[in-house]
C-alpha cells in the first residue's frame, strides 16, 4: 500500500494542535520521498546524462530517480531493467537545482534490481560480480604479476573474456605492477616522518596499490615533503564497483571494514586524503546516503582529495612558485565526474600554474564515458566511446601529447582513445617538489 | 589556508557568469562557485530588457524608453539606463555571432513554441529567421515524439495573434527516435554528429533523412520552423545543411525546459569565463560566512573575510575582497520560503515581505503577484540593504534575480537584469579591490 494512503492522523476532532504538515510516519528506513518530492522536472538533470545523449533506449536519470521511485509505491511494479545502463557517472547529481539525491535513488533501485529481479546463475549477474570485486581477484594476479600480465595480453584470453563473460575484448587489461604500493610501504619500513601534529591516513584504493604504485609513492613523497606522518590503514575497496554494479552488500562489506579502519586512524589525530577521486567521492557521499556504521559521519567529513587536503592546510601554490618540472611536457586535463561533483573541477589547471614547464589544459566537460566497469562490458563498449568522442576529440585538438587526470578508469578511456600516456596530479607535483623520481627514490 | 582570490562570485547563471566575466576585464583574480547548474537550462537562450512595463502596458517597441520611468527599487533605476546599454554591449562582444538585434534598440518579436510572440532584445541566430515582424509565409514542423511543441496549434496561435504571414503546422517522426520520451540532447547529438539511421527507404544519415520527411510537407514556404533541438555543438552546421537541402531558410522556436538555446548560452559564458582566466568552482555549495568583526554600526558595515565551500562534507574557506551574491530566485533558490517567512539563505540578507502569508499573493493567479517581487532591496552601488536601509556588508553586491522590486516574468525583463546588475555589481567589484 502507498504511504501516501495511510496516514496518520492524530489530530481529533477540536484540537488546535493539528499540524497539516505531519501526516506522514517518520521514516524507519532511508527516506527518499522528500527527494521525489523536490523533484520538479525541469530535467536538467536528462540534458546532462551522457548515456541518454548517445542511446534513446535509456530513459534518463529522472525517470530512474524520482519517477521509478513513485512507480514503486505500487506493489506491483518491478524496477525497470534500464537501471543497469545508467553508468553511475553521478552528473544528475551536481545537475540538479533542487536537491534531489538523483544517484542515491539510482543506487538504491540498481540494489533492489540485482537483489530481486536478477538471474544469480546469469552470465551478466557473474560477470558483474567478477567486475564489481575487481580488489578480491587483484592480489592473485599481483602474486605472479608478469604472468598474469601475459596472459591477460593474450588475445585469446580477451576473447574467452568477451565471450564467456561478456567483458569486451577491444580493450587491453592493466597490466599488475611488479611491486604493489603495500609491498613497497612494507619494505620501506612505513613512515619516514612522525609527527604527531600532522598526521594523514592515506586511502589509496586498489588501483594505485596493485596498477599504478607510483602515485601512491608520489603522495608519500609529496605529503612527506610537507612535514606529514603518513599511516596506511587496513583497507577494502571503496565500493565505487559495487554501487555501480548494484552489488550493496558486496559495497556494505568493503565500507564497514574502511570505515572501522578509518575511524580509528581519525580516533588517532589523522584525516583521511584519498589519490582517486571515485574513492574519495564514495567515502565523502555514497556511504553516509546508503550506510550508517558506527563513525560513517565522521569518515565522510574528514575525507579530503589529496591535493586539495595540501591546498587548504598548507601553502601549496606559494611552496610550487618558482619550482620547474623536465620530465613532463604539457597536459590535456580532463577533470573526472566524480571530482567534479567534489568542486575539484578547476583544481588541477589552477594548481600546476606556478610551475615553470608544464601547463594542463582543461579538454572541457564531458565525461569520459568508461564510468568503472561500465565501458568494459561488451554491451556498454559502443556507448562509452561514443561518449568518449568529444573527449578524444579535444584531447587531439589541445596542443598537449600527454594525458592527466585522476582518475584511474578515465585514464583507461583516455590511454585507449588517443594512445597518449596519462600521468595523475600528485606525479607532476612530486616531480616539481621532490625532484625527479630517481632522486626520490634514492630518499 | 583559505584558498583566494580577489573577487568572489557565487552563482554561476546569467548574472554571476556576466559579473564575473566584468570583474575579470579589470586585471584581477576571479573565481566563480556555483553549486548545482543554473536555471539558465530551463531559460529560453532570448535576452529580453523589457517587454511590458510594470503597469502591464505593451508589448514596448522601445524598452530604452521605457526605462527611465520604472519605479524606485527597480533593478534598472537602481543602476541607470546607461549601464543597461554598456552591459547590452557587453553581452554583445562575449557572445559575437551567435545572438542578432544588437542593429536596433527595437525589441524583436520571436515566435514561441506556444504559437505566442515575446518582444526581446536579443535573440540566437537560430531563431533569426523566424521573427514574427517577417512577411513570408512560414512552414513550422513540430516531431510526434516532442509533445512540447505542437506545431499545428502554435501555426494557429500565430495566425490569431495577427502574425503577418501565413503560418502551418506539421508533425511528422523524427528519423532515428525510437523512444517516445527521448531526451532532446538525443535529438541534438544525432544531428550535431549525423548519425545513421534507418528509415523506411534504408539507411541514411540524420539530416538527410529529416530533410526528406519534411521536404513532402512544403507548399512552397520560404522558411520552415523546428522545435530548438537542431544540434548543440555544431548547431549552426546543422541549420545550414537542413536549409541547403530544403531549399528554405530554417529557424529554431525557443521551447520550454530543459532547453538547447539555454544549454549553448551556458557553453558560450563558461567558454568566455575560462578564456578570461576566471577559475571555475562548481557543485558545491557556499554555505557560510565570517566577518572581520570590524564595523558595526550603520555608516561603516561589516566586511565578509571569508565564506566557507562545503565539499561534500569537508568544509573549504574561500576569501576575497569583494564579494558578489547572484545564487537567484525563487525557482534558482538564491530566495527561499518557508510558512512563516521569506529568506536569503547565505547571507540572511533582509528581504521585505508582508509578515501575514496570506498577503504574499492575490487570488487572481495572472494578478499583479507580490511574491514575484520579492528579493533584496539594494542601493545604488547594489549592496544589499538591511530594514534599516544601511548595507548589510560593506563588500557584498547583489545582481540578478536575488534582487526584489521586478516581475521578470510579467515585464520580460529577466535576461536584462541579470546583464544589467551583474555587469554593474562585477566591474564595482574589481574597482572595491583597489
Amino acid at each position: 500500500m502507498s504511504d501516501a494512503e495511510q496516514p496518520t492522523d492524530d489530530g481529533v476532532p477540536g484540537d488546535d494542535e493539528f499540524e497539516p504538515i505531519q501526516v506522514f510516519p517518520e521514516a524507519e528506513e532511508m527516506d527518499l520521498r522528500p527527494g521525489a518530492d523536490n523533484c520538479y522536472k525541469c530535467s536538467t538533470c536528462d540534458t546532462n546524462c551522457p548515456v541518454a545523449e548517445v542511446d534513446d533506449e535509456f530513459p534518463g536519470p529522472k525517470f530512474q530517480g524520482p519517477e521509478q521511485w513513485r512507480l514503486k509505491r505500487q506493489d506491483d511494479q518491478d524496477i525497470d531493467d534500464s537501471v543497469m545502463k545508467c553508468s553511475n557517472c553521478m552528473r544528475c547529481d551536481s545537475a540538479c537545482p533542487s536537491d534531489v539525491p538523483l544517484s542515491q535513488m539510482h543506487n538504491t533501485a540498481r540494489g533492489e534490481y540485482v537483489e530481486e529481479q536478477m538471474n544469480k546463475f546469469s552470465r551478466e549477474y557473474v560477470r558483474n560480480r567478477i567486475l564489481a570485486n575487481y580488489r578480491r581477484l587483484a592480489p592473485l594476479g599481483s602474486m605472479f604479476p608478469r604472468t598474469t600480465n601475459f596472459v591477460m595480453g593474450l588475445s585469446a584470453t580477451q576473447w574467452l573474456g568477451e565471450k564467456l563473460l561478456g567483458i569486451t575484448g577491444e580493450r587491453e587489461f592493466p597490466e599488475f605492477a611488479t611491486e604493489t604500493f603495500r609491498e613497497w610501504w612494507t619494505k620501506r619500513g612505513g613512515a619516514n616522518v612522525d609527527n604527531p601534529d600532522k598526521r594523514i591516513a592515506y586511502f589509496h584504493g586498489c588501483y594505485s596499490n596493485y596498477n599504478t604504485p607510483e602515485v601512491a609513492k608520489a603522495l608519500v613523497r609529496v605529503y612527506e615533503h610537507f612535514g606529514y606522518e603518513i599511516m596506511v590503514p587496513d583497507q577494502h575497496c571503496s565500493g565505487t564497483p559495487m554501487f555501480a554494479n548494484g552489488m550493496l552488500e558486496d559495497a556494505r562489506r568493503s565500507a564497514e571494514t574502511n570505515v572501522r579502519e578509518l575511524a580509528a586512524a581519525l580516533e588517532d589525530g589523522a584525516d583521511i586524503v584519498a589519490s582517486c577521486s571515485s574513492c574519495s567521492m564514495s567515502l565523502r557521499q555514497e556511504y553516509p546516503e546508503l550506510f550508517d556504521f558506527e563513525g560513517t559521519e565522521a569518515v565522510a567529513e574528514n575525507t579530503w582529495d589529496a591535493v586539495e587536503y595540501l591546498r587548504v592546510h598548507e601553502d601549496l601554490e606559494g611552496e610550487l612558485e618558482g619550482t620547474s618540472v623536465d620530465e613532463f611536457d604539457d597536459f590535456a586535463y580532463h577533470a573526472p565526474c566524480h571530482a567534479r561533483n567534489q568542486g575539484l573541477d578547476g583544481q588541477t589547471t589552477e594548481v600546476l600554474a606556478p610551475i615553470d614547464g608544464v601547463a594542463a589544459h582543461d579538454v572541457g566537460d564531458s565525461c569520459s564515458g568508461i564510468s568503472g566497469t561500465y565501458g568494459w562490458k561488451a554491451e556498454n563498449y559502443e556507448t562509452s566511446m561514443k561518449i568518449g568522442e568529444e573527449m578524444f576529440d579535444h584531447m587531439e585538438e589541445s596542443e598537449a601529447n600527454t594525458g592527466l587526470t585522476e582518475c584511474p578508469t578515465c585514464s583507461m578511456q583516455m590511454e585507449h582513445g588517443t594512445g597518449y600516456e596519462i600521468s595523475h596530479t600528485l606525479e607532476v607535483l612530486e616531480a616539481a617538489l621532490v625532484g625527479d623520481r630517481t632522486e626520490a627514490a634514492a630518499q | 589556508m583559505a584558498i583566494e582570490d580577489d573577487v568572489l562570485v557565487v552563482g554561476g547563471g546569467l548574472a554571476g557568469t556576466t559579473a564575473a566575466l566584468a570583474a575579470a576585464e579589470r586585471d584581477v583574480q576571479v573565481r566563480l562557485v556555483s553549486y548545482r547548474q543554473s536555471t539558465l537550462r530551463n531559460a529560453s537562450g532570448l535576452i529580453d530588457i523589457l517587454g511590458y512595463t510594470p503597469a502591464g502596458d505593451g508589448p514596448l517597441v522601445d524598452p530604452f524608453e521605457a526605462l527611465d520611468d520604472l519605479p524606485t527599487g527597480h533593478p534598472y533605476e537602481r543602476v541607470g539606463s546607461e549601464a543597461v546599454r554598456e552591459a547590452l554591449a557587453f553581452f554583445d562582444g562575449i557572445v559575437g555571432d551567435a545572438y542578432a538585434g544588437a542593429h536596433t534598440d527595437a525589441n524583436a518579436l520571436v515566435p514561441t513554441h506556444g504559437g505566442t510572440v515575446k518582444p526581446t532584445a536579443r535573440y540566437p541566430t537560430s531563431t533569426a529567421a523566424g521573427l514574427a515582424s517577417d512577411d513570408r509565409d512560414a512552414l513550422l514542423v513540430g516531431f510526434e515524439t516532442l509533445p512540447d511543441f505542437e506545431a499545428p496549434l502554435a501555426a494557429s496561435h500565430l495566425e490569431a495573434a495577427g502574425a503577418p504571414f501565413t503560418a502551418r503546422g506539421v508533425t511528422v517522426r523524427f528519423p532515428g527516435i525510437v523512444r517516445d520520451d527521448a531526451k532532446v540532447t538525443r535529438y541534438a547529438h544525432l544531428l550535431d554528429h549525423d548519425e545513421t539511421v534507418e528509415t523506411p527507404a534504408g539507411e541514411t544519415t540524420a539530416r538527410e533523412a529529416l530533410a526528406e520527411t519534411v521536404r513532402t510537407h512544403l507548399e512552397g514556404e520560404a522558411r520552415v520552423g523546428f522545435p530548438a533541438v537542431l544540434g548543440d555543438d555544431r548547431a549552426d552546421a546543422v541549420r545550414a545543411d537542413l536549409g541547403d537541402r530544403l531549399g528554405v531558410d530554417v529557424f529554431e522556436v525557443p521551447m520550454g525546459p530543459p532547453s538547447l538555446p539555454g544549454i549553448r548560452l551556458e557553453d558560450l559564458l563558461y567558454e568566455a569565463l575560462e578564456a578570461a582566466g576566471v577559475r571555475v568552482t562548481t557543485g558545491v555549495p557556499v554555505v557560510d560566512y565570517e566577518t572581520d568583526g570590524e564595523g558595526t554600526n550603520a555608516t561603516d558595515p561589516e566586511r565578509i573575510d571569508r565564506v566557507v565551500v562545503d565539499r561534500n562534507g569537508a568544509e573549504v574557506p574561500h576569501r576575497a575582497t569583494q564579494y558578489v551574491l547572484a545564487t537567484g530566485g525563487l525557482v534558482g533558490k538564491g530566495v527561499q520560503s518557508e510558512r512563516d517567512g521569506v529568506f536569503e539563505p547565505l547571507f540572511d540578507c533582509h528581504v521585505p515581505q508582508p509578515a501575514d502569508r496570506y498577503d504574499w499573493f492575490v487570488d487572481d493567479v495572472f494578478g499583479d503577484q507580490p511574491y514575484a517581487r520579492f528579493g533584496l532591496p539594494v542601493d545604488r552601488d547594489l549592496r544589499p540593504l538591511d530594514a534599516g536601509d544601511d548595507p548589510e556588508f560593506s563588500n557584498l553586491r547583489a545582481a540578478g534575480a536575488v534582487l526584489g522590486g521586478y516581475d521578470f516574468a510579467a515585464e520580460k525583463s529577466g535576461s536584462g537584469v541579470s546583464l544589467a546588475t551583474g555587469y554593474v555589481a562585477g566591474r564595482r567589484a574589481a574597482e572595491g579591490c583597489r
